[in-house]
């Protein structure tokens, strides 16, 4: 296999008595979609945010291309985030600036890297709109008028711009209605096949992660319990509590 | 009116004074930058120019020769008390000759005339963070700063375009100086910003409410921001001077009835007044 874009060892992360993050290891490969699954305060939006430097943890390593990203001086770990890496939140409106049209909300990154031709900007912006599903004749709306699951495909329009390596998802569909979710999942399907992203989902939804991730993380108690191919740990899990998490799964 | 014995030289105690001229040359040091320094209380309310006011008490020497402008006026109320208060409590001469003066406190113009070496323009700024509309937190600003990370002010100008077709920026329009550090001009108008460039005049600023202090050192690069396909244009009125007929200064529109008269004159008085003594000269 290739080497790992991104590797954590050993990554501890203690919030008072309770351990958030403990003894964590993770390879994100080029390409490749891992989804991090578990109940709430099992640590996932934890492990993201220490991964993608937001966060220290007490101990352990995060490398990314080889680079210890711990270690790296504040500039360059801002570099990365607008460049080679994305976030995409949870909530759309903590990604978006609510206040700056759809147009100007996709050119802040290409503005950030240096882009300084309008017109440029403008045409970029309005075939990623299209990427994401979004009329084009929308650009100089502001999202604070858009529904939510536009609100969220501009979030991933903004993000992929720059077209990063590496994204890192916060549950992504949460919020929105099941139809949305549907065409939300599909969109981020085709658009990580078409790119080659690599990404890294946490979600609770297990039916998003069969569909989007070729991996799949548990976790509980700020431990990874169980890791393997997305369908041998859905369709055979091995500890107590997948087994619990995967038969939870309500079927319409 | 004569000097007050009951002040110190120029207002301020000397160790204050000391503490802003520290802060200058810090300022000076780095152009562009942002230096705090403890602001005191004026005699004067914020936003009447209390930043101003402080650098120039200690940059003011005793045979400086002192001109305040307010919108380019030498004649509005904030001007003609400023120097009456450096008359008082310096004894120091004031002048309303560009040409003449040494030191040149101003609100919201630069004068019409070349500036020269040896002189000083300290501007009164009442919001320093050219990024404050943006980002409402100041350490997060200070942190772009820092890494030189300033997409989000051309997302502004981005904006501007979207929605009007132009850059609609008139006054406070940003400027990157130096190559390295992103400056609010003060509210100057936009047709001011090219006179920055490479001024052989030192230029301080001084915003007393928000207590920062930043310059632009003689002969320093300075560039207003735009896009390659949208570049920075100066705007100004498209009329001739009602009195005495320039056409290449900046111009305020003046009502002159209740009918919808109005005349567009110089807002540079002292430039103004050259201009019509030298066309009358000429007569």
């Amino acid at each position: 296999m290739s080497t790992p874009l991104m590797e954590a060892r050993g990554l501890q992360l203690r919030f008072g008595r309770v351990a958030a993050l403990d003894d964590v290891a993770i390879d994100i490969h080029p390409g490749e979609v891992v989804a991090i699954v578990g109940e709430s305060g099992s640590g996932k939006t934890t492990l993201l945010r220490v991964l993608s430097g937001l966060m220290r943890p007490d101990a352990g390593a995060v490398t990314y291309r080889g680079e210890d990203v711990l270690a790296m001086p504040e500039a360059a770990r801002r570099r990365l985030m607008r460049t080679e890496w994305g976030f995409v939140h949870q909530n759309p409106r903590d990604g978006l600036r609510l206040g700056v049209t759809a147009g100007g909300n996709i050119g802040e990154r290409l503005m950030a890297v240096g882009a300084r031709h309008y017109g440029n900007i403008r045409a970029e912006a309005t075939e990623w709109l299209k990427r994401v599903e979004i009329d084009p004749a929308r650009m100089d709306d502001i999202p604070g008028k858009f529904s939510g699951g536009m609100q969220q495909r501009l979030q991933i329009a903004r993000v992929l711009v720059t077209r990063p390596k590496l994204v890192f998802m916060d549950e992504p569909t949460g919020g929105l209605d099941v139809s949305v979710q549907a065409r939300l999942l599909d969109l981020i399907r085709a658009l990580v096949a078409d790119l080659g992203l690599a990404v890294l989902i946490v979600t609770h939804d297990i039916a998003a992660a069969r569909l989007l991730a070729h991996r799949i993380l548990v976790m509980r108690q700020g431990q990874v319990v169980e890791e393997g191919l997305t369908d041998r740990v859905l369709d055979d899990p091995q500890h107590a509590y997948t087994q619990l998490l995967v038969s939870s799964v309500l079927a319409a | 009116m004569s000097t007050d014995a009951g002040y110190n030289f120029a207002y301020l105690d000397e160790s204050t004074k000391r503490m802003i001229r520290r802060a200058l040359l810090k300022a000076v040091a780095i152009p562009g930058h942002q230096v705090p320094f403890g602001s005191r209380e004026m005699p004067l309310p914020y936003g009447w120019g209390t930043g101003g006011i402080q650098v120039t008490a200690a940059v003011l020497g005793p045979r400086d020769v002192l001109k305040v402008i307010d919108q380019g006026s030498d004649d509005t109320t904030n001007a003609v008390s400023i120097r009456a208060f450096f008359r008082r409590t310096a004894g120091i001469a004031t002048t309303e000759r560009t040409a003449e003066a040494t030191i040149i406190q101003t609100r919201h113009r630069i004068p019409e005339r070349k500036l020269t070496e040896g002189q000083i323009l300290v501007y009164q700024v009442p919001i320093p963070e050219p990024l404050a509309r943006l980002e409402p937190r100041i350490a997060e600003t200070r942190r772009l700063h820092a890494m030189a990370d300033y997409g989000l002010m051309h997302v502004k100008l981005y904006e501007d375009i979207a929605k009007h077709g132009h850059i609609a920026t008139s006054y406070s329009y940003p400027v990157m100086v130096n190559e390295r550090y992103l400056m609010s001009p003060s509210p100057i108008p936009a047709f001011d910003n090219p006179k920055m460039h490479m001024m052989p005049a030192l230029q301080l600023f001084g915003a007393g409410r928000e207590k920062r202090i930043y310059a632009v050192p003689p002969y320093t690069h300075v560039r207003s921001l735009d896009f390659e396909d949208h570049p920075f244009r100066p705007i100004r009125a498209p009329h001739a001077c009602e009195l005495c007929g320039s056409r290449d200064t900046y111009l305020d529109e003046v009502l002159v009835d209740d009918k919808g008269g109005r005349i567009f004159v110089c807002s540079d008085t002292d430039h103004c007044q050259e201009r019509q003594a030298m066309k009358e000269a000429a007569e």
